[in-house]
């Protein structure tokens, strides 16, 4: 065990996985010389050669395009794009090459590849730095997406999509890089240096993709979230005295159904939070998965918290956010119902 | 000068003719047969620019090859080139009938193109891999690939080695070098760079060939390939069909205003160089020249590809509506199979008779392919991909849901 941030989890993954196998390469943005504006990728050019860890021009058409084909070929691409608010030029590849591959051709062709970019706001970013677009992956068939919230579950889940044989999309929360962030900005975060979940595994070991953690135990209801949510919901829970079951799903697609009915058949009532848009957003899913499966359990209506349907906002980066304040109102409206 | 400025006006390209107009090809710049020059291929590309503005073309008008690129094919690989693309216009006439007999839904064909991937393909090796658009299905044939496999893809049978799940013609075969077609125009351009950049990786000696149409060019993905192409110095061969039409938009709606689509390359720091896609002698030679640039480690080489689509774009395409009438027999560059014919008997090594009887005997071999085809089932008939086949291989593991929602289908 090491104690390590999300960034350092998350380098050592790559590292640990470039040096078990020499077909893993890593490229991007920034992401060869300089190790990335988040320093994901740092030292590992110096230590595995411009040949398996390499800077791109900034195209992320070219990025994920040329992936696909490496990935053909039969080598491991993990690409990064340096903020999912960038990937859109990238969507075609993904959607249409990457994600369908291996189904069109019959399973004569496949494309195993790893693509990861940090997502998610609390960083003040502005609309070009701070989205969510889990849900644009989600919806496409022959994509798995996973959303990790710790250390420990970004470098396992890193590791286990390297090897998954179909293509992974990874959404690394940003505003959980350095430390767990409970939507409380105005206090300062306790690093993942001095907390207890910074603690990670050395060497190799895998998340298993498609399965939920339960990040706090509870039985008056059942929160559902991923990410950065995690934290807010817990922090929500708590100053509210609730005693909420927070899970985190850490994998959308496939998503651990077994785990969210078990939850919410105990409690009985459910909260969705997540920081995208509402509408189309994953919270819909998720929504109608308890209630197909739920629904004779249910004591209350199933509610979502979510960011509002708009563009991110800068200066009104709190009033966006699904804080703490919100989820308790909400934890509340529920218990109440 | 302010007082008298205009109004601005959007500059919207026509091509030089359309239905009702007389074809006219004046304004295409054809040089002579064995006038273009051949540098060798460690030439710097800032010494060979002038390739991009020529066409290599080897068969003159006599059917004689000259010039320095003559002389890259044997007799017996020229008859049998000229088999191979008298095969695939045989497979086309066949399918495109099928399709209007109703046995599949859909067709494309190459007509008038068949020297552009047939040619290609000799130059190319085992292990290297072809990034094609629809229209290359002359690389399969020439390559070896059973027609019978083609059609089976073509009628979605119990056999399609792809289960149903494409558009008649998306074939895919990693065995014969040819990456499974998308449909969606373009995507394959930059993985093909990505594939070659994974042998550079790898130490590696193959090489692919990426495929665009001359439509295409305007996507993005034409572009990014041509970036990354360049800057890694990538061992691929980029090639540009340019078949003058891409349904009825013309070539000059993607070229705009620059000369041609190999002058794109310049930019690039990458060789480009234009060819008589007509021309069979003249495509492998100049698929050798490149091919040879990539395994030497000199980087990417762009193909301009001049041609001319003689048919529909698709058996769904009437083009009478937008080309003019004629306009396919005007074509200055004529028929590739013609113009093979000819050389061959020029050189006494084919004659009519000969041409007469092969044409029948690879029409039996269709004929055949087809019946068998057919025993097994068309997309109306006989044993067709089952419908359980739509839930398999979306992963390499079926994940729950996609097991629930097979059940539910009923499968």
């Amino acid at each position: 065990m090491t104690q390590r941030t999300m960034i350092e989890a998350i380098q050592n993954a790559h590292d640990v996985a470039m040096e078990r196998d020499d077909k893993v390469v890593v490229f991007g943005e920034d992401v060869g010389f300089f190790g990335g504006v988040f320093r994901c990728t740092a030292g590992l050019q110096a230590k595995y050669g411009k040949n398996r860890c390499f800077d791109t021009p900034i195209n992320e058409l070219g990025i994920v395009g040329t992936a696909v084909g490496m990935a053909a070929y039969g080598i491991k691409p993990i690409v990064e794009i340096q903020f999912a608010d960038y990937v859109y030029p990238a969507y075609d590849q993904i959607v249409s090459e990457a994600a369908r591959i291996r189904h069109r051709s019959g399973g004569d062709f496949t494309c195993p590849l790893v693509i990861r970019m940090p997502a998610g706001g609390g960083i003040f970013g502005g609309q070009t730095h701070s989205q969510s677009p889990e849900a644009l992956f989600t919806h496409v068939a022959g994509l798995k997406t996973v959303v990790p919230s710790n250390p420990q579950d970004a470098k396992g889940l890193l590791l286990a999509a390297i090897e998954d044989p179909d293509p992974v999309v990874i959404l690394e929360p940003k505003r959980l890089y350095n430390g767990p962030f409970d939507g409380h900005h105005e206090k300062p975060i306790v690093p993942w240096k001095k907390h207890p979940l910074g603690e990670v595994d050395d060497g190799y070991y895998i998340t298993e993709i498609g399965k939920a953690a339960t990040a706090r135990e509870g039985s008056d209801v059942t929160i559902l979230a991923y990410g950065t949510m995690v934290y807010v919901a817990i922090a929500a829970a708590e100053e509210a005295g609730i005693d909420a079951e927070v899970i985190d799903l850490r994998s959308l697609v496939p998503l651990d159904t077994d785990a969210i009915k078990a939850s919410v058949e105990k409690t009985g009532r459910c909260v969705i939070v997540h920081e995208a848009t509402r509408t189309s957003g994953f919270g819909a899913e998720l929504m109608s998965v308890v209630q197909e499966l739920c629904f004779y359990f249910l004591e209350a209506p199933i509610i979502r918290v979510t960011g509002w349907d708009t563009p991110y906002p800068h200066a009104q980066e709190w009033d966006y956010f699904p804080g703490p304040a919100r989820v308790i109102e909400n934890l509340h409206k529920v218990m109440g119902a | 000068m302010g007082s008298t400025s205009k109004p601005l006006y959007l500059h919207v390209p026509e091509p030089g003719c359309r239905p009702g107009d007389k074809p006219d090809f004046s304004d295409f710049e054809m040089p002579r047969a064995g006038e273009t020059r051949r540098p060798e291929s460690d030439t710097s590309p800032e010494d060979m620019r002038d390739l991009a503005f020529s066409i290599v073309r080897v068969l003159n008008a006599e059917g004689k090859a000259v010039g320095p690129w003559a002389g890259t094919l044997s007799i017996e690989k020229l008859q049998l080139g000229l088999r191979h693309m008298m095969t695939l216009r045989a497979f086309d006439e066949r399918m495109m009938m099928a399709q209007r007999q109703g046995k599949t839904s859909f067709y494309l064909q190459c007509l008038g193109e068949e020297a552009v991937a047939c040619a290609f393909r000799q130059a190319m090796q085992p292990g290297d891999m072809h990034f094609p658009t629809y229209r290359q299905a002359g690389l399969l044939i020439a390559g070896g690939y059973p027609l019978e496999s083609m059609m089976n893809q073509i009628y979605s049978n119990a056999n399609d080695p792809i289960k149903g799940r494409q558009l008649p013609t998306m074939y895919s075969s990693k065995e014969f070098g040819f990456f499974t077609i998308s449909g969606n125009l373009g995507t394959q351009f930059v993985q093909a760079v990505g594939w070659s950049m994974a042998s550079a990786i790898s130490g590696d000696t193959k090489i692919a060939a990426a495929w665009i149409g001359d439509g295409s060019t305007s996507e993005s993905d034409f572009h990014a390939a041509m970036v990354f192409a360049s800057t890694y110095q990538v061992p691929v061969i980029l090639n540009v069909v340019n078949n003058q039409w891409a349904i009825s938009t013309f070539q000059g709606m993607a070229r705009g205003n620059s000369a041609t689509f190999a002058s794109r390359g310049h930019g690039f720091g990458i060789p480009s160089i234009r060819v008589d896609g007509n021309d069979y002698l003249a495509v492998h030679a100049v698929a050798m020249w490149a091919a040879e640039r990539a395994r030497l480690g000199f980087g990417p080489t762009m193909i301009e590809h001049v041609t001319y689509r003689a048919g529909g774009h698709t058996s769904s395409d009437d083009p009478s509506s937008y080309r003019a009438e004629g306009e396919g027999s005007a074509w200055p560059l004529g028929d590739p199979i013609e113009r093979l014919k000819n050389h061959l008997i020029s050189l006494g090594e084919w004659s009519e008779s000969r041409h007469a009887q092969v044409t029948a005997e690879l029409m039996d071999e269709v004929k055949h392919a087809q019946k068998s085809a057919e025993a097994v089932g068309t997309m109306t008939s006989g044993k067709s991909s089952s419908s359980r086949d739509i839930f398999e291989g979306v992963y390499e593991t079926m994940p729950a849901h996609l097991i629930a929602q097979r059940q539910e289908a009923g499968y």
